[in-house]
């Protein structure tokens, strides 16, 4: 493994691009004749090259679009963590964001209620559950 | 015949219909007889996208574990190289032609592959107290394991494109997704274990080290620790491994002294362990069965079902669902909720399968970081 860390890279096929193209270039020529053809009063046709111009655009533009160079992104959601820090003696509970070097029963400063010393209760994220 | 009828649908005998009418009839011979290699490409490039993301979450994993090295450990010399030798790390199972014995070749692999991670961390990060070493120690196998699926997914697709064969390519896309989950689930819980935060694979622990608060805990071989709690009229024997760093322990050997040290007296074996829910299920609902409630290579619910046959102990599980990606990342409000539920049931199970007076033993099983005692 290198050291550096390489940037992931989407390789797009010369023969796939060409193809995309020509398919384009088809299209764009067959809408043209179907309008062509409804100047000429043939609406049969222009319908059936309409049809067939707008299937072959929209099918190589959407190859088009999918072959673009994407930036991928590491997109993990990072949850807030929360830890409780609370007194045994007179039940004062304070929350806060977890700091490095938290763990659960550790011990804690004095309580500012009754000075008895405080020890972390829990450490937990909260999660909002997609359906 | 064809022709005729396509070039009518065109509309019309002249160049562009000819072409159209020709380009029409090439797509569908295209499709007659590549079609199997045109789908071979679809799923080609859906395997590179997957492949692109375990390359990221590899290289996070693997820029995590340096990070992580360098603030904690303060090593004089850069850990990049020693951390890529790391993530190349691999244990050879142990030959299974006469299966007699193989359960102890595999606790001495796994013992040898303890303890030379350990040593490595420890050359790594010099600084590192031993609650670090062991967060930062299991910070390198989940990048190890990143770098692991990373690999193998790449095997299978270079092998797939050289072969051309649409069948290798096809059964990698089917498990792919499985595959894409636990990466993300790994990748996700690798901040929690990195700043030692409890992860949902510490219930059990969690359990165990609530019911010992307060009592005299003494330690226990392997890497456990153990105290003697009145509990509902009995004498309870509390298990779990020695937190808050980064730890599952030998709780195979802990149960295994505590039933010898009791001569076998032991009335109950309660074991509590994060369990994977099924879809649908929820997280953090508790439930209970029988057997020895322990994951991991099997060295230890071996253990544990050897001793308890031995002395015909009845062996009972009480288990909290989660997903396979709570179990790696920070533990979640519903598995810490769980908790008291989950104790609610082993006295319950307690007064049930045994009597006043009797020794029992509740161990908590699972990664005992970010859980002190």
């Amino acid at each position: 493994m290198s050291n550096e860390v390489e940037k992931p890279r989407r390789r797009i096929s010369y023969l796939f691009l060409a193809i995309i193209l020509v398919t384009l270039a088809l299209s764009a020529v067959a809408l043209y004749q179907a309008l062509a053809e409804y100047d000429a009063g043939n609406s049969g046709s222009g319908n059936s090259l309409l049809l067939i111009g707008g299937s072959g655009f929209a099918l190589s533009a959407y190859m088009l679009f999918q072959t673009r160079r994407k930036t991928m992104r590491l997109d993990i959601k990072e949850q807030p963590v929360v830890t409780t820090i609370a007194c045994k003696k007179c039940g004062f509970k304070n929350i806060r964001d977890f700091q490095r070097g938290d763990y659960i029963f550790k011990e804690a400063e004095p309580c500012p209620k009754c000075s008895e010393k405080m020890s972390v209760a829990s450490i937990y994220r909260e999660v909002e559950e997609k359906h | 015949m064809l022709i005729p009828q396509v070039n009518q649908i065109a509309g019309g005998g002249d160049l562009v219909s000819w072409i159209l009418q020709i380009a029409w009839l090439l797509f569908f011979v295209v499709f007659m007889f590549y079609g199997q290699r045109i789908q071979l490409y679809v799923m080609i490039r859906e395997i590179e996208g997957s492949l692109n993301r375990l390359k990221l979450l590899r290289d996070e994993g693997r820029k995590k574990a340096i990070q992580t090295i360098k603030e904690l450990g303060k090593p004089e010399t850069d850990p990049a190289t020693r951390v890529d030798q790391f993530l190349e790390y691999f244990i050879l199972q142990p030959q299974n032609m006469d299966p007699a014995g193989i359960v102890w070749k595999l606790e001495h692999l796994l013992d040898v592959m303890d303890v030379r991670f350990k040593d490595e961390v420890k050359i790594m990060a010099p600084s590192a107290d031993e609650t670090q070493t062991r967060n930062l120690e299991n910070t390198l196998e989940v990048a190890l394991d990143l770098n692991y699926f990373y690999k193998v997914v790449r095997h299978f697709y270079i092998l797939g494109k050289k072969t051309v064969s649409l069948y290798v390519i096809m059964q990698l896309q089917m498990v792919l997704p499985l595959i894409m989950r636990i990466a993300e689930a790994y990748a996700s819980g690798l901040k929690a274990i990195t700043y030692g935060q409890p992860i949902g694979d510490g219930a059990g622990a969690l359990v165990a080290a609530k019911l010992m608060q307060g009592y005299e805990k003494r330690k226990i071989p392997k890497d456990c620790v153990v105290a003697t709690v009145p509990f509902e009229g009995r004498t309870a024997y509390v298990v779990k491994a020695e937190g808050p760093g980064g730890n599952v322990g030998k709780p195979g050997d802990a149960v295994k002294q505590i039933i010898e040290e009791n001569e076998g007296k032991i009335a109950n074996i309660i074991m509590i362990d994060a369990l994977q829910k099924l879809e649908g299920e929820e997280v953090g609902e508790v439930a209970e069965g029988v057997g020895a409630a322990i994951g991991g290579p099997g060295v230890d619910q071996f253990k544990i079902e050897e001793t308890v046959l031995k002395y015909k102990i009845p062996v009972n599980a009480v288990a909290i669902k989660e997903d396979a990606g709570d179990s790696v990342s920070a533990m979640r409000k519903e598995i810490f909720d769980a908790v008291s539920v989950a104790i609610d049931r082993i006295k319950r199970v307690v007064r049930e399968r045994s009597k006043e007076g009797d020794a029992i033993i509740i161990a908590g099983i699972g990664n005992t970081i970010g859980i002190g005692q």
